[in-house]
């Protein structure tokens, strides 16, 4: 299929704080829509898409464009977990392609620190009436980490991935945070131990929080959040900054199955899709923005999306190559990821605005000439129920 | 162990898998219309569509499929608890089921995929489902 360029990212903003006590997420997305609206030049009453995840405290959506005073022609609630908004960003791309809208709005706002969440080891309670999936599992007291753990158990014994290996992913990842301002007074504001580089023994020599993870493989719990504005051609051609290309979107959902593959995620199916509606190859992309809730998650997409074949991701990530300044490429998490930079709970939203920033030029771990870049969110268990969005972007 | 989560009812598509548990039974289905291994539990064939599905009742014996050994779970219940395995069991019928495997030393060394297993029926309290579990064979 022929590229094609009919919307693109016009504005971004990602909310600085990644512990803001006494802020509600409803704060958080208004504060980013706003200034997400100003980056790109446009009014407030431009907008005439919302796309939600439904994360605000009031419930989304329909109570978001309440709570903004708009009156939208299109409202899309679909949540899928961390890559909800990756299936924003290809749900506007077909509806402005459709001309049912011409700017559209993606926010997120979360207060998963203050709130004192314990997403990756809170357990699962009973939550809601009776439900089959609830029945078979809550019993055995598996935890998020439990599950993304037991897929790095798997892809150790089939294709022999070592744990330094998997701490190549971390350093790499650390090493951008440290260069991001942000990220450096996230890793302060939630008291890491050690707001520095780190080695591969360091994250060796970290807690094991879920047998074969290790606390350095672990996303932080933060707040924060943020905002984007995808618009029409048109419009992008009026707006302040260089626009942004969405050139090609997949979607995918996986999930337990006798005799399945958990080494391999969503992504294997989202990611031919966005490819091929984009018209370029793996071996071209210079930003790879890939969720990294932990490192097995990175290493099974990088695998998926083509980087490399099933099972190689080990050796492939031997040596450094996803540093910003190794040369090699293509440059993974260049803001510091989840890993070092920010997770509210559901960051597919920062995997498209660090996309956005390459691409025009201002990214604080920035690639000279970055041309294309990935972003591909992961939402739910990778070892269970999970979706996998991706998202192709082009400079302009 | 401490006291585990209880499945909670009524909830139809898992009531006839705990009632099994009950009896010491560890119950699947399969599909009357082709032949396709159901599980978990459910009213239709993810396969074909079909709703004729039979239940049937397993062995009990299976290979570790993946595991993890959890150090840290803040749900009541787990908290307090030493490290302990979960995994998905695959058994010999063809199905995969989420579960423990228990009766180890030490789970952080002693549990590997590949390990055979048989289910054992772990007793709760009084008047709970036993939950099923798996012990080495």
């Amino acid at each position: 299929m022929a590229q094609e360029r009919q919307a693109a990212i016009v504005g971004i903003h990602e909310y600085p704080l990644r512990v803001a006590p006494g802020v509600s997420a409803m704060n958080v997305k208004v504060d980013s829509i706003r200034a997400a609206l100003e980056d790109a030049g446009l009014q407030w009453s431009d907008i005439d898409a919302i796309y939600d995840a439904q994360d605000g405290e009031a419930g989304g959506g329909l109570q978001l464009a309440a709570y903004l005073g708009l009156r939208p022609t299109v409202l899309d609630t679909t949540q899928v977990g961390g890559s909800s908004y990756e299936f924003h960003a290809a749900h506007a791309m077909r509806d402005i392609a459709a001309g049912k809208c011409n700017v559209a709005v993606l926010s997120y706002g979360s207060t998963s620190a203050s709130n004192r969440v314990a997403i990756g080891t809170g357990g699962r309670g009973m939550a809601g009436p009776a439900n089959w999936a609830q029945n078979m599992e809550l019993p055995y007291g598996s935890t998020l980490i439990a599950n993304y753990a037991m897929v790095k158990q798997r892809h150790q014994f089939e294709y022999g991935t070592t744990d330094e290996q998997f701490a190549g992913i971390s350093v790499a990842t650390r090493h951008h945070a440290m260069r991001n301002p942000e990220a450096v007074k996230a890793m302060t504001d939630l008291q890491f131990v050690g707001v520095n580089e780190i080695t591969t023994q360091d994250v060796l020599d970290s807690r094991v929080v879920a047998d074969p993870l290790h606390l350095l493989e672990c996303c932080m719990i933060s707040d924060g959040g943020g905002a984007l504005i995808i618009a029409s051609a048109d419009v992008a051609r009026g707006c302040k900054k260089p626009p942004v290309w969405l050139i090609g979107a997949g979607e995918a959902t996986k999930y337990r199955e006798n005799h399945g593959d958990i080494t391999t995620s969503a992504g294997a199916q989202s990611g031919p899709i966005a490819f091929a509606e984009a018209g370029v190859t793996p071996d071209e992309i210079d930003i790879a923005m890939i969720y990294d809730s932990f490192t097995i998650t990175v290493a099974v997409c990088l695998e998926d999306l083509g980087f490399c074949p099933k099972g190689d991701v080990g050796a492939y990530v031997e040596g450094g190559r996803l540093a910003f300044d190794s040369g090699e490429g293509p440059a993974l998490n260049t803001d510091g990821g989840g890993l070092s930079s920010n997770h509210p709970g559901m960051r597919g939203i920062f995997l498209l605005l660090e996309s956005a920033r390459q691409l025009r030029g201002e990214s604080t771990s920035q690639v000279p000439g970055a041309q294309l870049a990935v972003a591909h969110g992961n939402g739910g268990l990778l070892g269970g129920t999970h979706t996998g969005g991706t998202v192709i972007l082009a400079k302009d | 162990m401490a006291k585990r989560p209880q499945p909670q009812f009524p909830e139809p598509h898992t009531e006839s898998f705990w009632e099994g548990a009950q009896q010491g039974e560890l119950r699947y289905q399969r599909c009357d219309a082709c032949e396709e291994i159901v599980f978990y539990p459910r009213q239709h064939c993810p396969s074909c569509g079909s709703q004729n599905l039979s239940w049937q009742v397993s062995k009990g014996e299976g290979t570790v499929y993946t595991f993890s050994v959890v150090r840290q779970n803040r749900m009541p219940g787990f908290i307090d608890l030493g490290a302990y395995s979960v995994a998905y069991i695959d058994l010999d019928e063809g199905f995969r089921m989420m579960s423990s495997v228990v009766g180890v030393d030490d789970p952080t060394k002693d549990i590997a995929i590949g390990q055979r297993v048989r289910v054992d029926f772990e007793k709760q309290e009084e008047g709970d489902y036993p939950i099923p579990v798996f012990r080495p064979i």
